[in-house]
């Protein structure tokens, strides 16, 4: 095995600058060294070094503070160390005596290709070959904001223009590879790549850290069951709504207290918009095209939002349709809404879930029969159903039973279409229903539950 | 000058990144066309000529008009064509 070190410093540095006398053992030693200065080209003096040109090896080698010392075994690296501890640098180095005269230890400096604004810099000048995606130059005078609307690229409110210096920085929120195909995107069955998701994040607003979780909700979006295209082209008011749940809601802020359903929180908000906009620019599908949305609504723009576990006294929606124990995850149903369920009267559970079914009765049309919903029960209402002891599934059986007609040989609700969330603002005693599609089931939406990655 | 802005394309990439004039509508039947005479000399000379052929062809015209043509149209000028008809046409040129 051929071992190396690479070293790299600046002159600005005083530990690097104190560190002559180690930099001519390791010359002298005789293992191969090569050396970059990020700075001055007559720094070190004890040996000779390369200016580090445009920071590119400093960025490549993913320096964060000088001095650095990497050894290598056959080209390949085997470990790093930084700032000056001699007991470090002799273990890695195999010398010994490095530096006697010199303190046993001093911290580094930030490297230069660290400074506010050159990461997201050096990612757009040397790492942007990782972007497969089209480049598309605008003209010298043209806004991006503008460009973006014209190209069509817009749900109508101003997206955030797409550079390459942001996109490389969104696919840093994910550790999956940008050319991954996460599925075949409605209506035009493009395949939906990680850096297309990642680009219609950005343009929705979305932060890097919130990448896993948008990529889940393409996942969701894109699996079979859910019938994306089929959700996109009916005359229906219905779009996808996001449902979150798992230690991601508060990792990211999400908002799961008051206006749950509103607006105002950059997480709910964006990671809805950016499953819009990836089913507008990768799919195609626009209102009055492949959209045929007689009316829609608005949560066509946007219509994400977290449940709130710590606030219930139910286990997580997710877990209750099969995913871990504690773990991440997104559920997506084909609706809209908010239709409203206002009691505040009941003080029981069974006078509290007939005003729920008064409401199922006279949803859409008094014949609707398979409904799918979600009921999103508010922390007023939650509290009389606790009180009274009863469950998610005590709630569910409740509804059912009010809602049986006999004679009618289809239920109200469809067997496996209810999904029961809790979240909301400490006061009021109004919950809401999501209704679903008229399709459901497996000729129509099923709502997909995924879990988050990486 | 700043440097010329380069954004990556968010779309399928099934059509082309240069964005292409509007199609030619088929048919002017049923269609009101805009004439703008820019206020540059001999414009109305032009238009009117266009303004008789398409009267022969019975089809609807409407007449605006720019207070000078070395500025853009004002927008309520652009909102009142785009409001009244589908098509416009303007002489550039004396």
């Amino acid at each position: 095995m051929t071992k190396q070190l690479t070293l790299v410093v600046k002159r600005d540095c005083p530990t690097c600058t104190l560190l002559e006398p180690v930099y001519a053992a390791l010359a002298a030693s005789g293992i191969a060294l090569d050396v970059w200065t990020q700075d001055d080209p007559a720094f070190p003096e004890s040996v000779s070094g390369a200016l580090d040109e445009g920071l590119e090896r400093s960025f490549r080698l993913g320096v964060e503070i000088v001095p650095t010392l990497i050894r290598r075994e056959d080209g390949e690296e085997v470990e790093r160390t930084w700032g000056w501890d001699r007991a470090e640098w002799e273990r890695l180095t195999g010398l010994e005596g490095l530096g006697a005269d010199l303190p046993p230890f001093r911290p580094g400096c930030g490297a230069k290709n660290v400074e506010p604004g050159m990461p997201e810099a050096l990612a757009a000048r040397f790492g942007s070959a990782r972007l497969k995606s089209r480049r598309v130059p605008l003209a010298p005078l043209e806004d991006e904001i503008e460009a973006a609307y014209e190209r069509g690229w817009s749900d109508g409110l101003p997206v955030v223009p797409p550079t390459e210096a942001r996109v490389l920085a969104m696919l840093d929120g994910t550790t999956r590879d940008p050319g991954e195909v996460l599925g075949l995107a409605p209506p035009n069955l493009q395949p939906c790549t990680v850096e297309k998701v990642a680009v219609n994040a950005v343009m929705a607003g979305c932060k890097p850290e919130y990448l896993p979780l948008v990529l889940a909700v393409v996942e969701a979006a894109l699996d079979d069951a859910f019938c994306m295209h089929g959700v996109l082209a009916t005359t229906y008011y219905i779009g996808p709504i996001v449902i979150v749940n798992g230690p991601v809601r508060r990792a990211i802020g999400m908002n799961a207290k008051g206006n749950v359903l509103g607006q105002g929180n950059r997480a709910n908000a964006t990671v809805g918009r950016a499953l819009q906009l990836v089913v507008r620019n990768v799919g195609g599908g626009k209102p009055q095209g492949v959209d045929r949305a007689a009316l829609g609504n608005p949560g066509k723009y946007t219509f994400c939002f977290p449940e709130d576990e710590e606030g219930s006294a139910w286990p997580p929606l997710s877990e209750s349709r099969g995913a871990g124990k504690g773990a991440s995850a997104v559920t997506l149903f084909a609706g809209y809404g908010v239709m409203g369920v206002v009691d505040q009267d009941s003080r029981t559970p069974e006078a509290l879930v007939e005003t729920f079914a008064d409401v199922f009765r006279g949803l859409e049309n008094r014949n609707r029969r398979n409904i799918d919903a979600v009921v999103v029960v508010s922390p007023e209402h939650d509290r009389v159903f606790r009180d009274g002891g009863w469950s998610r599934e005590d709630f569910e059986v409740a509804l059912r039973t009010a809602l049986h007609e006999p004679g009618h040989s289809t239920p109200k609700l469809r067997e496996g279409g209810l999904l029961i969330v809790r979240a909301g603002g400490g006061a009021g005693m109004f919950s809401a229903i999501l209704p679903g599609w008229a399709a459901t089931g497996p000729v129509g939406s099923i709502p997909v539950t995924k879990e988050v990655g990486t | 000058m700043r440097n010329t802005p380069v954004l990556v394309d968010p779309t399928g990439e099934v059509e082309p990144a240069r964005r292409e004039p509007l199609a030619r509508p088929p048919s002017l039947d049923g269609r009101t066309v805009a004439l703008l005479d820019i206020s540059k000399a001999r414009g109305d000379v032009f238009l009117d000529r266009l303004h008789m052929r398409l009267d022969e062809r019975g089809i609807e015209v409407k007449r605006y008009m720019k207070p000078t043509f070395a500025r853009i149209a004002p927008i309520a000028v652009k909102q009142q064509i785009a409001s009244e008809a589908a098509l416009v046409v303007e002489g550039l040129a004396d």
